[in-house]
């Protein structure tokens, strides 16, 4: 057992649960979307993907571009989300909480690549 | 390779990163969990973006205060976790950045990376110096003079630092890497289609076929010039088609019997191949009656007594181990030579010259001074083993100086920018010795105590553009021509033709109306700056007109237009 892929899996994997439970519910209802939970996924994510920093290998490298990828969508949903809060003065509106979430839905299509390929890997090395 | 640097900066930057973020979390998610107050009281829980804000500007110690609202007594507690938490995190993060820039690994790597770089961007041909001991310092001032470029490998930092220091024209790549790893060699550019030639100066004859080997094998278009102190390496070397292979103990005898068969062309060769602007070698006899004493019988006394015995000169040795170095036939003194006593009984007295050949530069200062106090009419030989003791042996007045480091360095020097030089030289060695005296005092009414400048021409479209037009238009250039001064063609420059090569013929000291043809090559020698009046002639066709015919040319469509309606087209 390799430790170093457990807290990694660790990691992934949650960030996709966290980002799925955060998208799932209507999409325009600010009711059905936390916004702690967005925050935990945003913090998961970072830490995933420190964790693929100084990977060599080329599925380290891809697993690295995943997670930026979720964490730029993850990031452009807080941007909106503390603008429509504090800046712009409109609040959780029905558009804005469906631009939120779509936005952190994408993420969600990264963290599941991620994980696909995840388990691809370990299928295939058969440790 | 070249991304080496992030995977480090990265794995190294991986724990405190991860602490920051954890840090960040944990004080953020607090604060928007602790309930807080508005000003009326009234229940005010502080949102995301409020929390990562007070949390950012509180890890860098920047301290805006209690923002939006002033802070309940619960929040003020998590505040002071939150200012040890995430400083210390931050203190921490920050020294490992800084400890990894300055780890000694790290730093190599970037060294390396850059060296690749600057090599990678060289735009010249370069020459691949292994080896920046004397040898290599020598060559690379000598190089850089000519306006050559040089790059350097090294195994020891302190060499590599005294290269910085010094006060080089032109920056010189340097790495501290083995030579004889073949991937350092590549990194410097081995493979590079500008490398003109890999010279070998490392003082490990063992390196130096290490690197003559790989230079064959992976660039063999590329000149290997290999430095050899044994004639078993030097054998080896040659067994697989190293370029030039130079044993400065050999080449110094040679020269030494050469000075003693024909001075003048031993001076011609000194005058022609001294670096440039260096001031003009006196003439030396070396005495062919008499005795000579010979202390030291290693590697280069050998050659030496080998020389002196092939001239019918006899040669007493002196020698403190022959039991290591062996012995000539006639046996030898025993003892360092740096005694009185056993000078005498070489009978120093009547000897007529001196070699002191021994490979411990204090013991040969101590034997030409104790010498010269038994008999002041010596001529004396002298070996300089290390540059650093320049002062001492100038101070002690040899006739000649024998430095292994300035021999190899000079013989490279001429291999690389006159191959011209030793054809000529070949040719000259045929001549007798009134030949090359008249030469010498030619050169020596030309050039001003300094030593001349020597170079070629290749009469191609790019080395004499305006002649090479001219001669392929079918007009005839006399080599006259191209030594009129560009601005007075009345008057000849000072420069002295040596040799002229074409296919199937070799032309000492051509005469002035030769005609010139496409492709010869040109060897020339003058004074300082006639070479440059020289390109002028050879490059610029409306200097050579003038030259030629006295006629200034008509430079623009226009004017040449004008020109042609009211001549006859004679020029062109």
């Amino acid at each position: 057992m390799n430790p170093e892929k457990v807290v990694f899996g660790f990691f992934i994997v949650l960030a996709l649960t966290l980002n799925f439970g955060f998208v799932i519910g209507e999409i325009d209802n600010p009711t059905h979307h936390n916004l702690f939970e967005l925050f935990a996924v945003i913090v998961v994510n970072l830490i995933a993907t420190v964790l693929k920093f100084g990977d060599r290998t080329q599925m380290g490298a891809v697993l690295l571009a995943t997670s930026l990828v979720a964490l730029l969508q993850l990031f452009a949903a807080a941007i909106v989300w503390g603008a429509a809060a504090h800046v712009t003065g409109t609040g959780l509106t029905a558009s804005v909480t469906a631009s939120i979430v779509s936005l952190s839905a994408g993420a969600m299509l990264a963290n599941v690549i991620s994980v696909v390929l995840l388990v691809i890997e370990t299928a295939l090395l058969r440790r | 390779m070249p991304d080496n640097i992030i995977f480090i900066v990265l794995r190294r930057m991986r724990v405190p990163l991860l602490a920051l973020i954890l840090a960040y979390a944990v004080a953020v998610l607090g604060f928007a969990l602790i309930p807080g107050q508005g000003p009326d009281g009234s229940p005010q829980s502080m949102s995301f973006l409020h929390a990562f804000y007070v949390v950012s500007y509180t890890a860098t110690t920047i301290g805006l205060g209690e923002i939006p609202y002033a802070f309940t007594d619960a929040q003020r507690l998590w505040l002071i976790l939150t200012i040890y938490l995430t400083v210390i995190v931050w203190v921490y993060s920050i020294g490992a950045l800084l400890a990894l820039v300055q780890e000694a690994t790290f730093r190599q790597v970037l060294a390396e990376r850059a060296f690749v770089r600057r090599v990678k961007r060289l735009h010249d041909p370069f020459l691949l110096i292994c080896g920046y001991g004397d040898t290599g310092e020598a060559l690379v001032t000598a190089l850089l003079e000519r306006g050559q470029q040089a790059v350097v490998l090294d195994t020891l930092e302190e060499r590599l630092n005294a290269l910085r220091l010094q006060n080089l024209p032109l920056y010189v790549p340097a790495l501290i890497a083995d030579a004889r790893r073949p991937g350092n060699l590549l990194k410097a550019g081995l493979k590079h289609p500008l490398c003109v030639g890999v010279a070998a100066l490392t003082s490990d004859n063992e390196a130096n076929l290490k690197v003559a080997i790989t230079g064959k094998l992976l660039h063999p278009e590329a000149k290997v010039i290999c430095r050899a102190d044994s004639q078993e390496v030097e054998v080896n070397m040659a067994s697989f088609g190293t370029d030039h292979i130079i044993d400065p103990f050999a080449t110094f005898s040679i020269h030494l019997a050469k000075a003693l068969q024909a001075p003048c062309l031993h001076l011609l060769h000194e005058w022609l191949t001294s670096a440039r602007e260096s001031p003009l070698r006196e003439p030396i006899f070396p005495p062919h009656r008499g005795v000579w004493v010979l202390c030291g019988y290693g590697r280069f006394g050998k050659s030496i007594y080998r020389r002196l015995h092939e001239e019918g000169i006899e040669v007493i040795v002196v020698e403190a181990t022959p039991e290591i170095t062996g012995m000539p036939r006639e046996g030898c003194v025993v003892g360092r030579g740096t005694e009185a006593a056993t000078l005498s009984e070489a009978q120093i007295e009547r000897a007529a010259g001196l070699v002191a050949g021994t490979d411990n530069d204090v013991n040969n200062l101590s034997i030409v001074m104790t010498a010269k106090g038994l008999n002041p009419d010596l001529f004396v030989i002298a070996r300089q083993n290390s540059q650093d003791n320049r002062e001492l042996f100038e101070a002690v007045n040899a006739d000649i100086l024998m430095h292994p480091s300035s021999i190899i360095a000079n013989r490279i020097r001429v291999l690389l920018a006159a191959p011209l030089l030793y054809e000529f030289e070949s040719l000259a060695l045929h001549q007798p010795d009134d030949w090359a005296c008249q030469l010498v005092s030619r050169i020596a009414a030309l050039v001003n105590e300094r030593a001349p400048e020597v170079w070629e021409v290749a009469l191609d479209a790019e080395g004499a553009h305006a002649v090479h037009r001219a001669l392929e238009a079918g007009r005839s250039v006399r080599l006259g021509d191209i030594l009129k001064a560009p601005d007075h063609p009345q008057r000849q420059l000072g420069v002295i033709p040596l040799l002229l090569i074409r296919p199937r013929e070799r032309l000492l000291l051509p005469p002035n109306d030769l005609k010139l043809h496409l492709g010869d090559k040109l060897l020339f020698c003058a004074a300082k700056g006639m070479r440059d009046l020289m390109e002028w002639t050879l490059q610029n066709e409306h200097s050579l007109e003038y030259v030629m015919t006295g006629d200034r040319l008509p430079q623009g469509y226009l004017w040449r237009a004008l020109q042609g309606r009211r001549h006859s087209p004679k020029l062109r």
